[in-house]
């Protein structure tokens, strides 16, 4: 044995080390792969051996090379082969990789090894490859270790918690009360270690860290650690959203810690103050500068914060902003953009814009530049296009953007013309007037074909000439311009809308020829016709062929006609007759469903389950083609879409039975009379056409200017007039401040689809009047204090890995719950209609305080009016007390720590003490409050009662067959039994209601029977065994206090002869 | 949390790679190549964040580096972490690789793989900040180290070799001959 030892450590000798690894690989620098693959080839060797040493060094130099897939854990005794394995393992292992299922037992000895930095390594290595396996099996090893002696392990089993939390989520309830305590820690990095895991956790559900909020208020202002400062500042900034109480009480401490002289954040605070006016006067100083900069992007990311909340004062430093567009720091640029985004309105977005594309012009990189083209346009289209006023200036931009070189945002562009064209009707002359000079110019824009996405506006520009053709002035130069033999170079998509359109040009051309007596022009243009399509016809596209030779037989025949005089021009415009009107996506969704129609229903019986599934599916599928996900194509649908409609009408209107729908629906919201009363200003149009080919959008801001200022003093006359009709007080304000955002008209409209409202339109919309829905109400109801974990994991260690096996069950009855929530809310929420207020109560026990019941309340204001200083009062009973602060008297109401605005509802919680739980019970109480109008305020009082069911004193707790039935076999429960008749539901419905209502669950279901188990809040059992037979139901009972489950049965019985 | 951090030098070397969410290893090469671009074209005197970077994370994560001498220290963030917080950060592993390693330099990186990531893994445990103090990190680095000293460490086998092959001629000699110290501060003795 020693000799085969030395064998090794001899061979071992002759071996490299990492440093000479290292040093071979820089010697090699032509052919480092080929170096590199001969030491993994020793390396692997190296692994074989038997010597610890060796191999340790082996996958040292592994490490470096990080090549390697898989290796055996070297488990050793010596630390620091332990540490190079985890290093190696935290470096190549991940969670497909299979060795790590064998690692559980390893890790475990070494999460216990009496060095404390053994232990540390193994939990380093570990938060690098934790799997769900592992984290469900380790869970409770790191839990232990979280309250270790040494500070150093204790943080580093804090932090790792958090990975676990993430992988195997159902250890987070019973390890948070141990987190929470750390909070509290003696050593200030394992206080750090908690506050970072719980502002991570903090980031997913604010909501459930709430309670802890006072601790972290307590933290903030004792603790002097930087780290921990900013990581509070963080969690708080996502907690004041739900508790704005909150957001108060912070404003003093946070100005404190601002203006505290021993806080390090204000020194380098006040230095780049003073920096800041220093740079200006040096120009080159790079430290500065470089701190400035950091300034610049924290405060420009912080302005895009407020800007959501307070977008006034942000509008305000628009200059500020707009010189940052200069900078020559992308990152700082890319920020202002955005911020841009938020700050138009309709007074500066002209400015706002003309100065982006000035910025287009100047912009260097194309990856900028396309960002800035699709701000610009962002920005003009948000929200319905809400901030234009003048549509003119607006396409004009869109065509100043053609120009752009190498733009891949062609089709962006593209889809902006077709929308503004189609939805905006007092601009399609115009429009149309801008493709034509597009069209004409098509040069420009395909100089170098392929190259760039430009050309897609063609596609547009192309569509919108044909489709609005009646607007053109000169229909034969456009359509000769879309026969070119150039435009056989563009795109497939592209040229067949050209041939399309091209045949609608010519419908136009022949119609307004039609009372010509001289008929040559009309037989010009077929000729035209008939000479160029024969090159489409030989497209390599077949859309462009199809289209083309079909167009070409039509033209052919028309030709025929025209030299017999026959009069065509109304057959031919006919082909493309009806107007194209917008329509919502979601619109399909006002069709109702016909009557007789289940959506639902099978129309062939489903194959039966025996057939192998993935046989099927494959037959039927293959064959459907694969969606053509670009946007090009859904162009081509809207038009087959119109087409379609118009053959749809042609055939009502020809059939007898069909009942015509005077105008339709859709038209009725297009022609409000809005359209035609907006003061369309008369535009010199030869201004901007008069430059050859393309528009200029800036003369529109002066324009805009111009139009503004008539409509103001327009305005003042009539108001002048008004103030002389009536001669009172009132208007004054009007005139006499700076004109406001809805002063300005917009000079056209955009057709609006009623379904496409923005988002803030259509909460204004919502009936703020009418109760909550109960899918409303869901989301507030349904969370819990996290410090009633309800998992029984908590109660020892053994129980925790096993509780898979129930759980499965529950989750399919909650999918069952929900289907039944919508129904049956009511009968357990009570509500308590006024006119003022809706209040809507939850009462819940706690788990860990036998005598306590929470109840939630939410409270929703239906008034427009502000509702503040509300106060909750209850009489108390003897049993149940009303928890107030300390130095309350016991008739003194709680304040609701929040105000509600109008529509607004909150959620505030209340603690009663019980005494006894085997009743129920019925308090009263009052819920005072100021009504607050903008002119007057007026105290109202609110009367209520709270009913304390004995099922809110339940508590969902799973319950395994087994110790269920032990439970029952130990013969200290007395019995009851109920019937109920005439129940009409299916079986697991009743039990889903059982289980929502009266907080049980499901131990064991046999067919029409099941038992089922809860626990009061002091430690009641309660288990049931429920059994069905022809819509009747009878439940055995048993409980250790009869009176209690007299009680339940009791509410049991009125739920179910409530449904 | 803090998706990788990642070293390299003026010329794009990769000298530490920490990624704390599994890639793929040609994954991980592109994403250094990508990071290196973008990170090296900037100018010294702009500011040191960076958004995009489209293969780690997307708009959530920023990329928040330091350039020091011929090292580039870029951490890939999300955004719950702190940007000066992380610049802050940075500096602190720099201070501390520089007091670990005297004067540290892109040599010591090279040739110190592993102690570098051991006094990282002190700074930055799966992602999550583990300690921002300075002369802790330090302490329990040295403290690690005295271990592995004390247990004779890797360089200290070629000794245990030596040892070995003197007892099997002297069996008596007690084993914790004091050879092991000299040779741990002269490695290259190793060869001999």
């Amino acid at each position: 044995m020693a000799l085969k030892i030395v064998k090794g450590s001899i061979d071992r000798m002759f071996d490299k080390n990492l440093q000479d690894l290292v040093r071979g690989i820089r010697n090699h620098k032509e052919d480092e792969a080929k170096y590199i693959s001969t030491c993994i080839d020793e390396i692997k060797q190296e692994l074989k051996q038997d010597n610890i040493a060796v191999k340790a060094n082996a996958v040292c130099k592994l490490t470096y090379v990080r090549s390697l897939s898989t290796l055996p854990f070297s488990c050793n005794t010596l630390f620091c082969c332990t540490r190079i394995g985890y290093l190696a393992a935290s470096q190549c292992f991940h969670e497909s990789t299979d060795v790590i299922m064998l690692t559980t037992n390893q890790i475990r000895k070494d999460l216990s090894s009496p060095n404390q930095y053994d232990t540390g390594v193994a939990l380093t290595g570990l938060s690098c490859f934790v799997t769900p396996d592992l984290a469900r099996d380790l869970a409770n090893d790191i839990m232990t270790l979280m309250s270790h002696t040494k500070p150093y392990i204790r943080k580093k089993a804090v932090l790792i918690m958090y990975k676990v939390f993430l992988k195997y989520p159902e250890s987070l309830r019973p390890a948070f009360p141990r987190l929470k305590e750390k909070l509290e820690d003696p050593d200030p990095g394992v206080q750090s270690a908690a506050v970072n895991v719980i502002c991570e956790l903090a980031r997913r559900n604010p909501k459930n860290y709430l309670s802890l909020a006072p601790l972290f208020f307590k933290l903030m202002t004792s603790s002097t650690n930087n780290w921990v400062l900013i990581k509070i500042i963080k969690l708080f900034g996502a907690l004041t959203p739900l508790e704005p109480r909150l957001g108060k009480k912070l404003i003093e401490p946070l100005t404190n810690l601002i203006h505290s002289s021993d806080s390090e954040l204000i020194v380098p605070l006040s230095c780049i103050a003073v920096l800041i006016s220093l740079s200006s006067g040096m120009p080159n100083h790079s430290a500065s500068h470089v701190v400035c900069v950091i300034v610049k992007y924290l405060g420009l990311l912080a302005m895009s914060k407020i800007l959501k909340t307070h977008p006034k004062s942000v509008q305000s430093h628009k200059d500020l902003i707009l010189q940052c567009l200069d900078d020559k720091d992308e990152s700082i640029r890319l920020r202002a953009l955005d911020l841009l985004y938020g700050m138009v309105s309709k007074k500066n977005l002209m400015e706002i814009v003309k100065k982006l594309m000035l910025h287009v012009d100047k912009a260097e990189g194309t990856t900028y530049r396309d960002e800035l083209l699709t701000k610009i346009i962002d920005i003009c289209s948000q929200s319905n296009y809400q901030y234009i006023t003048n549509f003119e200036w607006y396409i004009s931009i869109l065509v100043e953007l053609t120009r752009l070189e190498g733009t891949r945002h062609g089709h962006l562009i593209a889809s902006q013309m077709l929308d503004v064209a189609i939805r905006v009707k007092a601009i399609r002359a115009f429009a149309v007037a801008q493709m034509a000079t597009l069209l004409d110019n098509a040069h420009l824009l395909t100089g170098n074909t392929q190259r760039n996405g430009i050309c897609e506006v063609l596609y547009a520009a192309a569509w919108i000439c044909g489709e609005f053709s009646e607007h053109l002035e000169n229909p034969l130069q456009t359509l000769e311009a879309m026969l070119r033999p150039k435009v056989a170079t563009l795109p497939g998509h592209i040229q067949a809308v050209y041939v399309q359109n091209a045949a609608k040009l010519f419908a136009t051309v022949l119609r307004s020829q039609e009372g010509n007596t001289d008929s040559t022009t009309a037989q010009e243009t077929s000729q035209l016709m008939i000479d160029r399509l024969p090159l489409f016809v030989q497209s390599a596209n077949l859309e462009v062929q199809e289209r083309a030779s079909c167009i070409l037989q039509l033209v052919k025949y028309i030709q025929k006609l025209q030299q017999k005089d026959v009069e065509v021009a109304e057959e031919v415009s006919a082909l493309f007759a009806g107007e194209l009107n917008p329509v919502a996506p979601k619109a399909q969704k006002k069709v109702p469903v016909p009557e007789g129609l289940d959506l639902d229903a099978w129309i062939n019986e489903p194959p039966s389950e025996s057939e192998s599934e993935d046989e099927k599916p494959k037959a039927i599928f293959t064959k459907e083609e694969p969606k053509h996900s670009r946007p090009r194509h859904t162009e081509v649908d809207e038009k087959e879409l119109a087409r379609r409609r118009e053959a749809r009408k042609q055939e009502q209107a020809n059939n007898p039975f069909y009942i015509k729908a005077s105008p339709s629906s859709q038209k009725v919201y297009q022609e409000t009379p809005g359209v035609e009363h907006i003061p369309v200003v008369q535009i010199d149009l030869s201004v901007p056409l008069k430059v050859p080919g393309l528009p200029m959008s800036d003369q529109y801001v002066k324009l805009e200017e111009e139009r503004r200022q008539k409509e103001r003093a327009e305005k003042k006359k009539k108001e002048k007039k008004k103030r002389k009709e009536k001669r009172s007080g009132r208007g004054k304000k009007h005139d006499s401040g700076p004109e406001s955002e809805e002063d300005i008209t917009p000079a056209h409209m955009v057709d609006i689809v009623t379904e496409e409202m923005p988002e803030v339109g259509r909460i204004l919309h919502v009936c703020v009047c009418r109760p909550l829905a109960d899918s409303e109400k869901l989301p507030v109801r349904s969370h819990r204090p996290t410090e009633a974990p309800k998992s029984p994991a908590e109660d020892g260690d053994t129980e925790s890995a096993a509780p898979q096996e129930p759980k499965k069950k529950s989750s399919k009855e909650k999918k069952e719950k929900k289907k039944d929530k919508d129904k049956d809310r009511k009968v357990r929420l009570k509500e308590k209609h006024f006119q003022h207020l809706n209040m809507v109560c939850d009462i819940q026990g706690n788990l860990q305080d036998g005598s306590q019941v929470v109840v939630s309340v939410i409270f929703e204001n239906k008034c427009n009016s502000f509702l503040k200083s509300m106060e909750f009062n209850v009489l108390d009973s003897l049993n149940s007390k009303l928890q107030r602060p300390e130095g309350a008297g016991p008739h003194d109401g709680l304040t609701v720590p929040f105000q509600l605005p109008p529509g607004v509802s909150n959620e505030a919680r209340f603690v009663f003490t019980v005494q006894s739980i085997v009743m129920p019970q019925k308090l009263k109480g009052t819920l005072t409050f100021i009504v607050k109008n903008e002119d007057s305020s007026t105290h109202e009082k609110l009367d209520f009662k709270l009913h304390f069911t004995c099922t809110s004193y339940l508590i969902t707790t799973p319950c395994y067959s087994d110790a269920f039935a032990k439970l029952l076999e130990s013969g200290d429960l007395k019995g009851s039994s109920v019937r109920l008749e005439g129940v009409n539901m299916p079986f697991h419905h009743l039990l889903a209601r059982i289980c929502f209502h009266h907080h049980f669950s499901v131990v064991e279901r046999i067919d029409s029977c099941a038992s089922m188990y809860s626990r009061s809040i002091q430690g009641h059992h309660v288990c049931l065994l429920v059994k069905t037979a022809d819509q009747t139901v009878s439940i055995d009972a048993k409980c250790d206090e009869p009176s209690l489950l007299g009680n339940v049965l009791d509410e049991i019985k009125q739920t179910f002869s409530q449904c | 949390m803090i998706k990788a951090i990642l070293i390299f030098n003026n010329h794009g070397k990769p000298r530490l790679i920490r990624f704390y969410q599994y890639f793929a290893e040609d994954l991980q090469q592109q994403i250094i190549r990508e990071t290196f671009h973008l990170v090296s074209k900037r100018d010294d005197n702009v500011c040191n964040f960076l958004e995009g970077g489209s293969l780690i994370g997307g708009s959530d994560y920023k990329l928040i580096y330091r350039h020091y001498a011929t090292l580039y220290f870029v951490f890939c963030v999300d955004s719950s972490e702190s940007e000066l917080g992380i610049l802050d950060l940075i500096q602190v592993f720099v201070e501390t690789l520089d007091k670990c390693f005297e004067n540290v330099c892109e040599l010591d990186l090279i040739f110190h793989m592993d102690k570098v990531h051991y006094i990282l893994q002190e700074v930055v445990m799966g992602g999550m900040v583990l300690e921002t103090n300075m002369n802790e990190i330090v302490a329990q680095v040295e403290l690690q180290n005295r271990m592995e000293k004390s247990e004779g460490g890797l360089s200290a086998a070629p000794a245990r070799a030596v040892s070995a092959v003197k007892n099997m001629n002297l069996p008596e000699i007690p084993r914790n001959i004091n050879i092991g110290d000299i040779n741990i501060k002269v490695p290259s003795l190793s060869p001999f």
